[in-house]
């Protein structure tokens, strides 16, 4: 004990306070070069929305000189796209067919869901992995006999096609489903057999409200993927301009009379808008629903 | 199982009781398949029908008026042989894959990782990160096509401005077209990211701290355990990612649409396919053209199936044994 006099111990312990202080400073770099790393790279990934923004409030002639700030602004814009092109019937035409796709596709998926998942039968596994493999198959293989079906039925160009498939289960949608059902525990379905409920009332009354937060992520990932799907509408309604969806229409909206460049963006951000209102509002929803599937819609 | 657990801890059982043999529950089949018939009309009417109807139709000549004639292997025979269309395609999918699946892992892993880095506020960063792969591709499409206009769009006047005199004109070039796509594509890596995201966090801190008291670096933590751990995620990624460059279509379509592509450098397989079956009408051909995209994805995942022994690295045994 003798060798640590008080000259010795001030210094071990000016020694350790220096040791802090460097590293207290050498995280405080740490944090400052991380977050400037961060904030350089959401200015990377803002620059895209934000010119979308400002364009869209240039008048005609300033959108063409590659300006970074309107000046003035011309909020007109905003009206405007509404009486240059139909934009209100594209608007109205998507959300329909976004709407009624999402009723089917919920409610088409839970059932399957649900004996996939909460039942023992023969041909489970079986099924389960036709459901599987259906979602890696690639579209183009069945697009063409498809579209044949619906020309029979004389369903083109009609809203029917893009809607009427929804209502026959998605198979990303009952797997999402499914993996949500799986880790609801089993007693509490015993206890409700035991006390003589129906499988069908055990479903709705039990699980259903249970699995909530997997169910309003395949309604958000159904509505956004019929909200943004571009090639559905494109073989279906492109030849009735009366059913014409945002996708189409902006896609046209060069071709059309009378439409200037700053229009086309003001369109684009009123086409984005809901999107990125309801990413706000249902983050949570969403990045669950990717992290539990690996995939998106 | 559960229901002898229930009587476990009823209040009648006594010590030594032996629990009454389970009843056993009735499988009420008409209740299951019941459940199960939307998916069954779908997979029956939207998918086994189709696929076998398109792979008939794949050895006919058939433009949807006429009923279909037999030409054996003629469609296949025209593709490699004669199809000058066929080949410019494929060549711009397996061009545009090869440089976008592996820049889309790199890049995803990167955004995730850095996300990992701050104590507070990373949440925000995580919604900026993510937001981009919400936007409709066609309105992310003409807008891209706006902003890189050498033209009139502002990102090559900030281009200049920091030091790149002469930056290329992207969609308007057919040699940098297909950049400007992958750089779209980079945009929205938002959803691969944020699987990226959970692998990492699902990673033990506790390996991280062994590294550190063994004096590894942070590259070499990172080489060592993070990426060995990070290999199912890669792996996945890389499967579905050659699974969806093969039907990249709609950010293509507008794109070329906008720019007016007469040199097809944005002309993909999917694209090819589009326009044989509903400009062209051949849709006897163009159902050859979906039966090879098929075989070509098979076989790609099954290569990549079969590399993954000796790259991935499952920490609780494999999911494809």
């Amino acid at each position: 004990m003798s060798t640590y006099t008080p000259e010795k111990l001030a210094e071990i312990d000016a020694h350790s306070r220096k040791a802090r202080r460097a590293k207290k400073w050498n995280q405080f770099l740490h944090m400052v070069g991380n977050h400037s790393l961060l904030i350089g790279l959401s200015a990377i990934f803002i620059l895209p929305l934000y010119l979308v923004v400002v364009i869209s409030l240039m008048s005609k002639g300033q959108a063409e000189t590659r300006s970074l700030w309107p000046h003035p602004f011309v909020w007109h814009n905003y009206i405007e796209v509404f009486t240059a092109v139909p934009f209100l019937k594209w608007t109205l035409n998507t959300l329909f067919v976004s709407l009624v796709g999402t009723i089917g596709t919920v409610v088409s998926s839970v059932p399957p869901a649900y004996v996939l998942s909460r039942l023992q039968w023969k041909g489970r596994q079986t099924t389960f992995l036709v459901i599987l493999s259906t979602m890696m198959l690639p579209g183009q293989v069945t697009m063409i006999p498809v579209y044949i079906i619906f020309s029979r039925l004389h369903w083109i160009p009609s809203f029917l096609p893009l809607i009427v498939p929804s209502f026959f289960s998605s198979a990303f949608s009952i797997f999402l489903l499914r993996q949500f059902f799986t880790s609801i525990p089993d007693e509490i379905s015993d206890a409700a057999r035991i006390d003589g409920c129906s499988e069908f009332k055990l479903m709705m009354r039990i699980i259903v409200p249970l699995a909530k937060p997997a169910i309003s992520a395949i309604a958000l990932f159904a509505f956004l993927g019929s909200w943004n799907d571009f090639f559905g509408p494109l073989l279906y309604i492109v030849e009735n301009q009366d059913l014409w969806t945002l996708g189409i229409g902006l896609n046209a909206f060069q071709g059309l009379h009378h439409v200037d460049k700053n229009m086309m963006m003001t369109a684009s951000a009123l086409f984005m808008a809901p999107v990125i209102i309801i990413f706000f509002f249902s983050q949570k929803v969403f990045i669950e629903g990717v992290t539990l599937t690996g995939v998106k819609g | 199982m559960s229901l002898t657990r229930v009587n476990a801890i009823s209040p009648f059982k006594k010590k030594g009781d032996i629990a009454p043999p389970r009843k056993k529950l009735k499988v009420p089949r008409l209740f299951i398949f019941l459940c199960l018939s939307p998916w069954l009309f779908g997979i029956i009417f939207f998918t086994a029908y189709p696929m076998v109807s398109s792979f008939y139709q794949s050895f006919t000549k058939f433009n949807l008026i006429e009923t279909p004639q037999w030409v054996g292997l003629d469609n296949f025979h025209r593709m490699f042989f004669e199809d000058d269309d066929f080949w410019k395609a494929l060549k711009n999918t397996v061009w545009i894959s090869a440089i976008s699946i592996p820049l889309r892992i790199c890049f995803a892993i990167f955004t995730a990782w850095v996300l990992t880095k701050p104590k507070r506020g990373s949440s925000i960063y995580r919604t900026i990160f993510f937001l981009p792969s919400m936007v409709p591709a066609v309105a992310a499409t003409m807008t891209f096509t706006y902003i890189f206009n050498p033209a009139y769009g502002p990102i090559n006047k900030l281009l200049q401005a920091i030091g790149i005199k002469e930056p290329p004109f992207w969609f308007m070039d057919p040699a940098w077209s297909k950049w400007g796509l992958i750089l779209l594509g980079l945009w929205g890596i938002g959803d691969t990211m944020i699987i990226f995201l959970a692998g990492l966090l699902d990673v033990p801190t506790s390996l991280y701290e062994a590294a550190e008291l063994e004096g590894a670096s942070g590259w070499q933590s990172f080489r060592y355990i993070t990426l060995p751990l990070m290999t199912p995620v890669i792996f996945f990624s890389t499967v579905t990612g050659v699974i969806g460059s093969f039907q990249y279509f709609t950010q293509a379509y507008v794109a070329s649409g906008q720019v007016n592509d007469y040199s097809h450098s944005m002309y993909f397989y999917a694209t090819h396919i589009y326009y044989s079956a509903f400009k062209a009408y051949e849709m006897g051909y163009a159902s050859a053209l979906a039966w090879v995209l098929l075989v070509i994805t098979l076989l790609c995942t099954l290569i990549i199936l079969k590399t993954q022994k000796r790259w991935v690295h499952y920490p609780n045994g494999s999911l494809f044994k």
